[in-house]
């Protein structure tokens, strides 16, 4: 049932009759589980939904990871699940505190209260040359947090974005504000692929990058 | 140390004790590096632990440590401790540019240079006071200056809680907004109780008093006029400015109350509520132009 183009630990699974991602582990979220098994939904992540369209995220399993803007731990316990050492950046404190909760339950999952755009304040904490920068964050300057967090990644590690056109500008065309994330990105960045995953997450676009 | 990179750029865990919890959370919580490092090599290394692993589970109990008492921390600075923060930074300026205006007037009587406000209470505080009269001048110069630098370390402290207390508050109307409006309403659940309108004249009771008795038109804007979306907004749009920021603003007290939680779409609503009444200010000022 492993599927060559996901990372192994993840897996298309049956969930009531659907096929879904699924990953190994504590469940969290009350997604739908099936032994050790628990269902990933493309709707709820955005990296989900990255894997879901078939974006080549070049993930294989046990990566060391940095997750930028982790919240209550959704996405992130699904990563921590298939991959190595992830660290979960979050700034607000109320969602920190579910995501307390995730990282007890998952011994290489490291949750730290911190501003991404901010790298100094982590770097004494995080290591280098990471395999893999995941970015959901939300808020205006997606670019920059994408472009100070650089320094984290491997040569030829990778940066999985999601780009949320209406953080940076609502009352702008998606297109250009992606077409302008873009630009500022392959300052630092190679963008690999860009896909809209508006599939499942409205005016969003998903990136793949890696450093320059 | 020994296998540090260099001093500045150590890792959290140089100098820690494996058994002492409280300084690693300091380390989490306040340490800093420009870059990082390989940070489970050097810690082996270095003999902080036996192996990658003993690393990794120490670093997870870190963590975990550090980051839950930091929200403990966050959650526990509340919206009265903030109330008081921007109140006492009120008094402290007020009081600040009284003395200060006192001291002025009276080193104009002894030296024929002195200068107003505080930076002329800071210049007379620097001098060499000649006889007990001018003593009392200079050292009453020397307390408005204290009482100015009090005021910005009370902002500072203001700027740092007004996030945790409210986030979308604070995000939207910038801490020290945010501040005041928390203490004009008596704390963050009666003003996330209290109706738009009602926020956005708050701060305008005079105003407000004044109208009901049918002595004056009601006004537009309370405190929130200091905000630039109603302060920008050409005269005749900042009714409608000040409408949709006390909406807002209504609506990111009530998410800070009830959720905590920052919410997005808020700011992203408020921000195209603004571009509309400022394309509207644009568009008629091309057809006047025409
Ligand atoms: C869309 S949510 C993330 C959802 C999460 N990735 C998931 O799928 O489970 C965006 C999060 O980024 C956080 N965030 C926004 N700006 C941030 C910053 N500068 N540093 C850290 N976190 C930030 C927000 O607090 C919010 O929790």
């Amino acid at each position: 049932m492993s599927d060559p183009d996901l990372p192994v630990g993840v897996e298309r699974r049956s969930f009531d009759g659907e096929t879904r991602l699924a990953t190994r582990g504590p469940p969290v979220y009350g997604e739908p589980t099936d032994g050790e098994w628990r269902a990933w939904g493309p709707e709820r992540s955005k990296l989900g939904g990255m894997l879901e369209l078939g974006f080549d995220a070049g993930l294989s399993g046990g990566e060391t990871v940095l997750y930028l803007g982790a919240a209550a731990g959704t996405t992130v316990s699904h990563v921590a699940d298939f991959a190595g050492p992830t660290y979960a950046v979050e700034f607000a404190p109320r969602p920190t505190r579910d995501l307390l909760d995730v990282a007890e339950s998952r011994d290489r999952l490291f949750p730290l209260l911190k501003d991404a755009r901010k790298p100094e304040t982590y770097a004494h904490v995080v290591e280098r040359d990471l395999d893999a920068i995941v970015q959901d964050v939300a808020t205006r300057g997606q670019a920059a947090v994408a472009t100070r967090n650089a320094r984290f990644l491997a040569d030829d590690g990778r940066l999985l974005l999601a780009v949320k056109a209406r953080s940076e500008d609502v009352t702008a065309d998606p297109d250009d504000v992606f077409a302008d994330v873009l630009a500022e990105l392959r300052g630092t960045y190679e963008v690999l692929e860009t896909e809209r995953l508006d599939r499942f997450h409205e005016d969003h676009l998903g990136v793949v990058a890696t450093p320059k | 140390m020994t296998n540090e990179p260099d001093a500045a750029n150590a890792g959290w865990f140089s100098d820690l004790d494996p058994e002492d919890l409280d300084a690693a959370e300091a380390e989490i919580l306040r340490g800093s590096a420009e870059e990082p490092e390989d940070w489970p090599r050097i810690a082996v290394e270095s003999g902080y632990a036996d192996s990658e692993e003993e690393y990794y589970d120490r670093l997870h109990e870190a963590t975990i440590h550090a980051t839950r008492q930091e929200v403990r921390e966050r959650e526990r600075a509340d919206d009265q401790q903030l109330i008081h923060a921007v109140r006492a930074m009120d008094d402290c300026e007020r009081v600040a540019n009284e003395l200060a205006e006192r001291a002025a007037e009276w080193a104009g009587s002894r030296f024929d240079d002195a200068e107003l406000g505080i930076a002329g209470a800071r210049e007379i505080a620097a001098r060499e006071p000649d006889g007990d009269l001018e003593r009392r001048v200079v050292s009453l110069s020397a307390r408005a200056v204290d009482l100015a630098d009090e005021r910005d370390e009370l902002s500072a402290t203001v700027d740092r809680v007004a996030p945790a207390v409210a986030p979308n508050l604070a995000d939207m109307a910038g801490p020290e907004l945010a501040a005041r409006l928390i203490a004009l309403a008596g704390g963050l659940e009666p003003l996330a109780k209290k109706p738009s309108g009602t926020v956005q004249v708050l701060g305008a009771e005079d105003a407000l008093f004044a109208h009901l008795s049918g002595r004056a038109p009601s006004p537009k804007h309370g405190i929130i006029y200091t905000h630039e979306f109603v302060r920008g907004t050409r005269p005749e749009d900042r009714g409608s400015a000040a409408r949709a920021l006390a909406g807002k603003l209504a609506l990111a007290a009530r998410a800070d109350h009830y959720s905590g939680e920052y919410r997005e779409v808020l700011h992203e609503d408020l921000r195209e509520r603004m571009a509309t009444i400022r394309a509207r200010a644009a568009s008629e000022e091309v057809n006047a132009n025409e």
